[in-house]
């Protein structure tokens, strides 16, 4: 089977709205559910997110097409991926901590929290996967961070109003974030076949 | 057999310049120097290798900080004002700051990071707080569940506390409990001897500190404290006293009581002290001393539970009834409270007291949890 070659743009916009990694593919709940008190963390998670995504697809393509693939070692992806992750979120705290506190009080503390958020290992397999080419997969890594921050943040907003909200006793806490989960979820759905991503 | 070999080398191979790269990282990154820790107007200053929490570079330098929760983040009693240098507010302390505190730069010490130079503020009795090595004396079983610990301080010598106030027990690590913790326990001994201390451990099942306490600890080990720490303690008036005291919170109460003994106090005091049954009850023959030193002293047990076929004249049902209906008779104006113990009890003692009118600043009281 044939798969339809889809533009960078395209891959930006899918991964955003009708395959979001969140609401498509329930990657990254673990954060997503713990962190989405309010809009403010949720804003700096979903930003920390991002920018981690988008440059480690980045380094795990080059690691994977250029290390694993000519050593036959593509039987390693899941570990290398997951130590180049943890490297890099490591290295990343490390030079904002030094260098920028502003941005270390926005992300800082968000940084440990993504070394296993499960979306960006998540992102980096799929690009794998979909055998999609460096500028695809940069798009990829964007727009999946992207999509993921939309949704902590429509959550966060969400959540905001629901502390005004009579929740019944039962539900409260978690139990109401997961029943809001699934029906952003059953939103989202609307989108789906719109763009094939296999 | 190669392929084996070939994976193993580039999997080495790559962890080891992820590792080299965040070493040097490291090495670049998180050098911050020296930096000048200037305490309370310049009272103290502190040179020291930055990069650290503020609570460690503290204890580091001998100057001890209350923390229950040993610099995790998750006790809020490490407090300090951050004059400047302190960077903004994380989002990990704000659960633990009231408004006020986050307007006069109040922030958790073990959240600062020590990056710069910094200006703070403590409170002066922190001075006084030291790290103690000790060796147990003696090991005594006052009840069931509650054992009294000894202990002559061999490094400092004597410590200077005010009687209510707690130390911080260094546990070290044991089979079972891989980490070293500190936990926080009154002292019970009175202010005459400054050169040993006594506390109450309660056995709490699969509580880490107690069980080392119980199970472990044997006379002539030598074990590590902190202190003093703590607001609670004997408020210089002339006002009638209602203590209350329930399980191991009558610690700190027999420690105010014997410093007004030495004191040869005659003010009015009355210690209600609620336990479950008679065999729960203890330092009973100090109390009964105490009532023959102090005139004012009066004790009084409450027991909630009196087993069939005992006898008992004192008081019975919950530790708050009999103040109950002593306040009822007197009302509350001018008195003051003195409540160590559990928090369920502290609470609704709180509030009745405040029902018959003592005011909240007359109430003191050290809860645990």
């Amino acid at each position: 089977m044939e798969n339809p070659v889809l533009s960078a743009q395209m891959i930006f916009f899918a991964a955003v709205f009708t395959n979001n990694i969140l609401l498509a593919n329930f990657l990254g709940m673990c954060s997503f559910l713990a962190i989405s008190r309010d809009l403010k963390s949720s804003i700096g998670l979903g930003m920390a997110v991002t920018f981690v995504m988008t440059v480690t697809t980045a380094i795990n393509f080059v690691v994977y097409y250029y290390i694993l693939v000519p050593l036959n070692l593509i039987h390693f992806r899941f570990i290398v991926f997951i130590i180049v992750i943890a490297a890099f979120v490591q290295l990343v705290e490390m030079i904002i901590e030094r260098y920028s506190p502003l941005l270390y009080m926005v992300l800082g503390v968000f940084l440990p929290l993504i070394t296993v958020n499960c979306a960006i290992l998540g992102v980096s397999l799929f690009m794998i996967i979909r055998e999609y080419s460096f500028i695809q997969c940069v798009a990829f890594g964007t727009g999946g961070g992207v999509g993921w921050t939309l949704a902590i943040v429509a959550m966060g907003g969400i959540r905001e109003k629901l502390k005004k909200a009579p929740v019944p006793r039962g539900l409260e806490g978690p139990g109401i974030t997961l029943v809001v989960a699934g029906l952003m979820s059953l939103a989202f759905m609307a989108f789906s076949g719109m763009i094939q991503m296999q | 057999m190669i392929e084996i070999l070939v994976g193993l080398a580039a999997m080495s191979g790559l962890t080891a310049v992820l590792a080299a790269l965040l070493e040097a990282a490291d090495f670049w990154f998180l050098d911050y120097g020296e930096v000048v820790v200037s305490i309370n107007e310049g009272e103290k200053e502190i040179t020291a290798k930055g990069g650290g929490k503020l609570l460690d570079l503290l204890a580091d330098n001998g100057i001890f900080i209350p923390s229950a929760c040993g610099g995790r983040g998750s006790c809020g009693l490490c407090k300090v004002r951050v004059l400047s240098g302190g960077g903004m507010v994380l989002p990990t302390e704000t659960p633990y700051l009231s408004p006020e505190e986050a307007k006069d730069n109040t922030r958790l010490s073990c959240q600062v990071k020590a990056r710069n130079d910094l200006a703070i503020r403590i409170p002066s009795e922190y001075f006084n707080i030291k790290r103690f090595k000790a060796r147990v004396e003696s090991l005594a079983n006052l009840t069931e569940t509650n054992r009294e610990v000894r202990m002559k301080l061999l490094d400092p010598t004597e410590m200077n506390f005010k009687p209510g106030q707690y130390v911080q027990l260094l546990v070290p690590p044991y089979k079972g409990s891989p980490e070293s913790v500190s936990r926080a326990y009154s002292i019970a001994s009175g202010p005459e001897d400054k050169s040993s201390v006594s506390l109450v451990i309660t056995r709490v099942p699969q509580g880490l500190a107690t069980t080392w306490v119980h199970d472990i600890l044997a006379e002539g080990d030598e074990i590590e404290l902190s202190g003093p720490y703590g607001k609670f303690h004997l408020r210089d008036t002339d006002a009638e006293m209602i203590m209350v005291a329930t399980g191991s919170g009558l610690a700190p109460i027999l420690s105010i009581l014997l410093q007004m003994a030495l004191a040869k106090s005659h003010r009015k005091a009355t210690l209600y002290f609620g336990t479950k049954t008679t065999g729960d009850l203890f330092y009973t023959d100090q109390l009964k001393e105490l009532e023959g030193r102090l005139p004012g002293f009066r004790f009084v047990p409450v027991l909630s539970n009196v087993p069939e076929g005992e006898t008992w004249d004192g008081e019975t049902g919950m530790v708050t009834d009999p103040i109950k209906r002593k306040l009822e008779k007197e009302g509350g104006e001018g008195k003051e409270a003195y409540l160590c113990g559990n928090p369920f009890m502290i609470n609704a003692a709180v509030k009745m007291f405040m029902e018959y009118g003592i005011s909240e600043d007359k109430i003191f009281y050290d809860k645990f949890g």
